[in-house]
């Protein structure tokens, strides 16, 4: 009882710091801005485990934080390889051959407004489509190990990258192509001086949702057979053992590898779209 | 109009280079076939043998149409082979599992609006948790709940709910906030208590907003509903006919599916849009 109420007092706490801090100068500051969302963090894995504590929860139901991360510490050569075997084998090589294919077809069909006019409809409506149902014919094809997995991301990042980078082509406008042609400049001139990186800021959107979705193609696909090693297998293996420490940990990997992903993308995006009003402070 | 054409075009070459992938990749069963019976194969008896095989390695589209009418309109409703049945199994589960998700996600983001401290410790988390792949911990959800008794719809409803959470959320949040200072005034030159100018300005212009996210949020709630039927061990729905058709190589089975998870999840973004041009008109808001 007593883990409860030292719980929900944390949170009281918590709480009324963190209105004060809302309201107060601090806010305005960087640090301001971080705290708040720290604090709200904290005081969640504080509830949680005074929760789980307090009342009593079988760890086969909600293990405590605790108990996650000293799991996540003593199995991190096992993650380790998990993580390997998913993210750099399955999901990366995936995301770069899917995206690398989407922009080198967003080019190609460029000098073909026929060509576009008849692929954005049909990719829009692929992608809102439930394509992780491919991952069971996929895994048929090229079998248990990584090269399934890097197959279901190319086919699930492929037409959000394409869609975003045609649309993207098309995002420069008219006075600045009559200038590119009142200078005498070629097709592939134009494309890679002018229409290139005005495209980029949709380029990056696109390669941005393909970061989430590459993540969730490569676990998914291990549903549906994998070697013995890999997030989505240990997922569906300690779920069976009801080892649910252990899947915590794996999904604490997959949080971090998918905000890190993420986070690494949108960073080469300030890089190369600084010019862009959204990217300026 | 000039769209017909154009479109139709792109899927007939999707087509055209389905069926070539067909006979290519379903060539090596015919081959040996013809080997173990000791005959040569000419390519005009190759291209009907690898069209209308039992277990294609890739089905042709035909197959797969034939098969998704057949266990549409060919079976009992009622059937563990009908489509009808295993497709409301999933779409009950997405329907709850979307309402439940959007009616928090809403709540929640009228509660961010008018509370700054929620504002800022919610609002990171709820933009950060779309980057981390949920749908990761769908097993995890269906066996605990499994083990503490409860089964049936709602385990995977609330998977559904989860994946159309976060981006009604941030929508709404868009949404809630689009009206700009001059409208805000003017509602305060009328003296309008923030109950009024939440009900007849900012929920109003959020409506485009709220629709978009919708539009994102039912598509995942499909996903979550076939994804939360693979651990249960394939019994109903779309996910386990994808499970059971994986586990017994049937690859037309697999097809048919994956068809009719297409067909619903493009019915019901094509609903969502539908209402959502009815309620822009209504209110004067269609572009």
């Amino acid at each position: 009882m007593i883990w409860v109420i030292l719980s929900l007092a944390f949170w009281a706490g918590a709480w009324a710091a963190n209105v004060r801090l809302s309201h107060s100068a601090m806010v305005q500051s960087r640090a301001g801005r971080l705290a708040v969302p720290a604090l709200f963090g904290v005081t969640i894995l504080v509830v949680w485990e005074g929760m789980v504590r307090g009342l009593g929860v079988p760890g086969v139901i909600l293990p405590p934080p605790s108990a996650i991360a000293a799991r996540f510490g003593a199995e991190l050569p096992t993650l380790w390889a998990d993580f390997r075997q998913t993210f750099v084998k399955g999901a990366l090589s995936g995301y770069a051959i899917g995206c690398g294919a989407a922009f080198l077809t967003a080019i190609a069909i460029d000098r073909s407004p026929f060509l576009q006019r008849g692929l954005l409809p049909v990719g829009n409506f692929v992608a809102a489509l439930p394509i992780v149902g491919i991952a069971p014919i996929l895994v048929m094809w090229f079998g248990f190990d990584w090269q399934s997995k890097a197959a279901v991301v190319v086919v699930m990042v492929f037409f959000p990258v394409l869609v975003n980078t045609v649309a993207g082509l098309a995002a420069s406008e008219r006075m600045q192509r009559d200038l590119m042609a009142t200078w005498g400049a070629s097709y592939w001139q134009s494309l890679l001086k002018l229409r290139l990186p005005a495209a980029m800021p949709f380029v990056f959107n696109g390669l941005k949702i393909a970061t989430t979705l590459a993540l969730i193609g490569a676990i998914v696909a291990e549903f549906f057979g994998s070697p013995i090693v890999g997030m989505g297998f240990r997922i569906t293996a300690e779920v069976g053992r009801l080892g649910l420490d252990m899947v915590w940990a794996e999904i604490a990997v997959a949080a971090l590898a998918g905000s890190a992903f993420y986070g690494l993308v949108a960073l080469i995006e300030r890089r190369v779209t600084f010019w862009h009003p959204s990217q300026r402070v | 109009m000039n769209r017909v054409l154009p479109v139709l075009t792109v899927i007939g070459v999707i087509v055209a280079v389905w069926y070539a992938a067909t006979v290519w990749m379903n060539r090596t069963w015919v081959y040996d076939q013809a080997a173990r019976d000791g005959v040569e194969v000419s390519f005009a008896q190759l291209v009907p043998a690898t069209l209308n095989q039992e277990r294609p390695v890739l089905p042709a589209p035909h197959q797969v149409v034939t098969e998704l009418v057949k266990s549409t309109f060919g079976m009992k409703v009622t059937s563990k082979k009908s489509l009808v049945y295993h497709g409301w199994v999933t779409l009950s589960a997405t329907l709850l599992g979307f309402a439940i998700g959007t009616g928090a996600g809403v709540l929640l983001a009228v509660g961010i609006i008018h509370n700054r401290a929620m504002d800022l410790s919610v609002m990171p988390w709820a933009i950060a948790s779309q980057t981390i792949p949920i749908l990761a911990i769908a097993p995890m959800i269906i066996v605990v709940l499994n083990s503490i008794g409860v089964q049936g719809l709602l385990p995977k409803a609330i998977i559904s709910a989860y994946l159309s959470f976060f981006p009604v959320v941030v929508g709404m949040v868009k949404g809630l906030r689009s009206p700009d200072a001059m409208q805000l005034d003017l509602l305060r030159t009328y003296n309008a208590t923030g109950s009024e100018t939440f009900a007849k300005l900012r929920l109003p212009s959020s409506m485009p907003y709220l629709f978009t996210s919708l539009k994102v949020g039912i598509a995942a709630s499909l996903v979550g509903a076939i994804v939360g039927e693979l651990p249960t061990g394939a019994v109903a729905g779309l996910g386990a006919r994808l499970l059971s058709g994986s586990y017994y190589g049937q690859t037309v089975q697999i097809w048919a599916a994956l068809f009719a998870a297409a067909l619903v999840a493009a019915a019901l973004v094509a609903l969502v849009g539908v209402i959502e041009g009815r309620v822009l008109r209504r209110m004067g808001m269609a572009r």
